[in-house]
């Protein structure tokens, strides 16, 4: 009876799964297919909801740091206003003003956000790992460019809000979407040449191959802790997060690309900043920080794996958030100066300076230098900011009126 | 399957290409050009020439035309402008240009029908970032090269014409 309890449920479990597999030569079948269609729409809605609860967070963490409340009215802990906020981007009249470029400007938050969406499918989200200590990714699409589809994706994001901008036909909209077509291409080239070291010392361009080389031979934030820094700064300035919102910037541009769009095409471009978010936290834990593995934490079962993979990312995401209520926002001339005076040649040496040490077969030099380019480049930028500290003067304080009588 | 989808994409790119250059507006010639790109990856992914793809959408996409189209926008071309001033410039230059390259592709074309690398796909020649860096830095490294530096050529030119004063 027992055995009968134990062994016909698994079976059955067994034999679902194995539908859902590959056939025995490797072709396709339709049980693989539809489980494809499944994950898919799954990860959709975890990304959905995701961005959601990041928008719930965002609000409650900036409040929190601020030592204020937040919303806290709906739901345990204000849990469901993102819920709430759904109701109201829904129900809101969906205003196309009279002067905007009709096509252009339904188009543009939908080009928007899904650059964002799709690039979860090169991700891996877990696996598993066999007794030598070799893991295997699980990841939507097993692409073997991987690194370079999620560049040439990240690209594209730019075209929604440049065009929403210029469709808008309003001078804040468009001088937003200048601000961000020309952030977006400065800040792409950062981030493309930060991961070129990664590729070099892993050798592939599989996303899923990263993480195993970094399961093996230590996370590569240790190696390439600069490359790591300017990786996530350009993520930063790609996702148009403060420190670097120029693009949106309410001080000075109303709300900048956005400012003419109201209901749910308001809320595509919203929904695609928090998932541009989440994408650069996942790429960031898994170029540098070993993906799904945690020192052989992972083997125990690949649930476990999807686990720590999260509580990475997530606390990748907390920090974009803690960055954007701690760190103001950059003047648009120190943006470009950083972007290309200082992260484009930084980058450069540190891909000179890695690929030679691979070349001679140098490791100690891998440790050693980008521990000492880091250390030169905060010393510069100290040297800067201690420069424009110097030449601070504080204005002359006008005499109190009627001081003279 | 294949076949289907490759000639779906390859009609694609050819109207796309032709929308982009009869219209009138330049921003929405700018997003027909970014489609034909669309479409042309995606005769290289059917070709199974992903590394091409990857690179195509990754330069022109998402690069080349989003600076174009941040020219475009700093430009602010009216319509009225654009009917009076929007004439061809250079005609015999443009029938000359384009009867080179046709020559140039022709020629291309014919040799590489005669080499037999025309028929199969790219697979068989392994399209990956390895056989095609293997290529480049190898068989083709003085063209790889010479072609660098008409592109230095082209820097050097715009910033020599945007320079009011070169001191």
């Amino acid at each position: 009876m027992m055995d009968l309890l134990t062994i016909v449920p698994a079976a059955f479990l067994a034999s679902i799964w194995d539908w859902f597999a590959l056939a025995e030569d490797g072709s396709v079948t339709f049980g693989w297919a539809l489980g494809r269609l499944l994950l898919l729409l799954l990860i959709v809605h975890i990304i959905l909801i995701l961005s959601a609860l990041m928008v719930w967070a965002e609000r409650r963490v900036s409040a929190w740091m601020q030592d204020r409340l937040g919303p806290n009215r709906v739901g345990p802990e204000g849990l469901l206003q993102p819920l709430a906020d759904l109701g109201k981007f829904m129900f809101k009249e969906d205003v196309i003003p009279k002067h905007v470029n009709k096509w252009m400007y339904t188009l543009a938050p939908a080009i928007t956000v899904v650059p964002a969406m799709i690039m979860f499918a090169v991700i891996p989200y877990t696996g598993t790992v066999d007794e030598e200590g070799v893991a295997t990714s699980w990841q939507i699409a097993n692409l073997d460019i991987g690194a370079l589809y999620v560049l040439a994706v990240a690209g594209l994001g730019v075209y929604g809000i440049t065009l929403g901008g210029w469709a808008s036909n309003s001078k804040y909209s468009l001088l937003g979407g200048v601000r961000a077509s020309a952030q977006m291409i400065s800040y792409e080239l950062s981030l493309g040449l930060a991961i070129v070291p990664v590729i070099l010392m892993t050798g592939s361009l599989n996303l899923g191959d990263m993480v195993n080389w970094q399961s093996q031979n230590g996370w590569l934030i240790l190696t390439q802790p600069l490359a790591f820094f300017v990786f996530l700064t350009s993520s930063y300035a790609e996702t148009n997060r403060l420190p670097f919102d120029m693009p949106e910037s309410e001080t000075e541009l109303v709300a900048g690309y956005h400012t003419e769009y109201s209901s749910m095409k308001f809320a595509l471009f919203f929904m695609a900043e928090y998932t541009a978010m989440a994408v650069g936290a996942a790429l960031a834990v898994t170029l540098f920080l070993g993906g799904w593995t945690f020192f052989g934490l992972e083997k125990i079962h690949w649930t476990v794996g999807v686990l720590i993979f999260s509580v990475k990312v997530l606390f990748f995401m907390f920090a974009f958030i803690w960055v954007r209520w701690t760190i103001p926002r950059f003047r648009y001339d120190q943006l470009m100066r950083l972007g290309w005076a200082i992260f484009l040649p930084l980058m450069l040496v540190n891909i000179m300076m890695t690929a030679g040490a691979l070349a001679l077969g140098w490791s100690w030099l891998l440790w050693i230098l980008p521990v000492a380019l880091l250390g030169t480049a905060f010393f510069v930028a100290w040297l800067g900011w201690k420069r424009d500290e110097d030449r601070y003067q504080p204005l002359p304080t006008s005499p109190p009126a009627g001081g003279e009588a | 399957m294949t076949q289907a989808l490759f000639l779906i994409f390859g009609a694609t790119a050819i109207a796309s290409a032709l929308t982009a250059v009869t219209r009138q507006n330049p921003v929405a010639s700018a997003i027909w050009l970014v489609v034909m790109f669309f479409s042309l990856a995606g005769g290289y992914v059917v070709l199974e020439a992903y590394f091409v793809a990857a690179v195509q959408i990754l330069v022109y996409a998402g690069a080349i035309m989003v600076l174009f189209l941040f020219v475009i926008m700093l430009l602010d071309l009216r319509s009225e402008y654009l009917e009076h001033e929007g004439k061809p410039k250079l005609p015999v230059l443009g029938v000359f240009a384009s009867v080179l390259f046709l020559v140039v592709a022709g020629i291309a074309l014919f040799q590489a029908i005669d080499a037999g690398t025309f028929s199969g796909t790219v697979a068989d020649l392994d399209g990956s970032a390895g056989a095609i860096g293997g290529a480049i830095f190898g068989k083709w490294l003085l063209a790889f090269e010479v072609t660098s530096i008409l592109l230095l050529g082209a820097i050097l030119g715009a910033v020599i014409l945007t320079k009011r004063r070169l001191t």
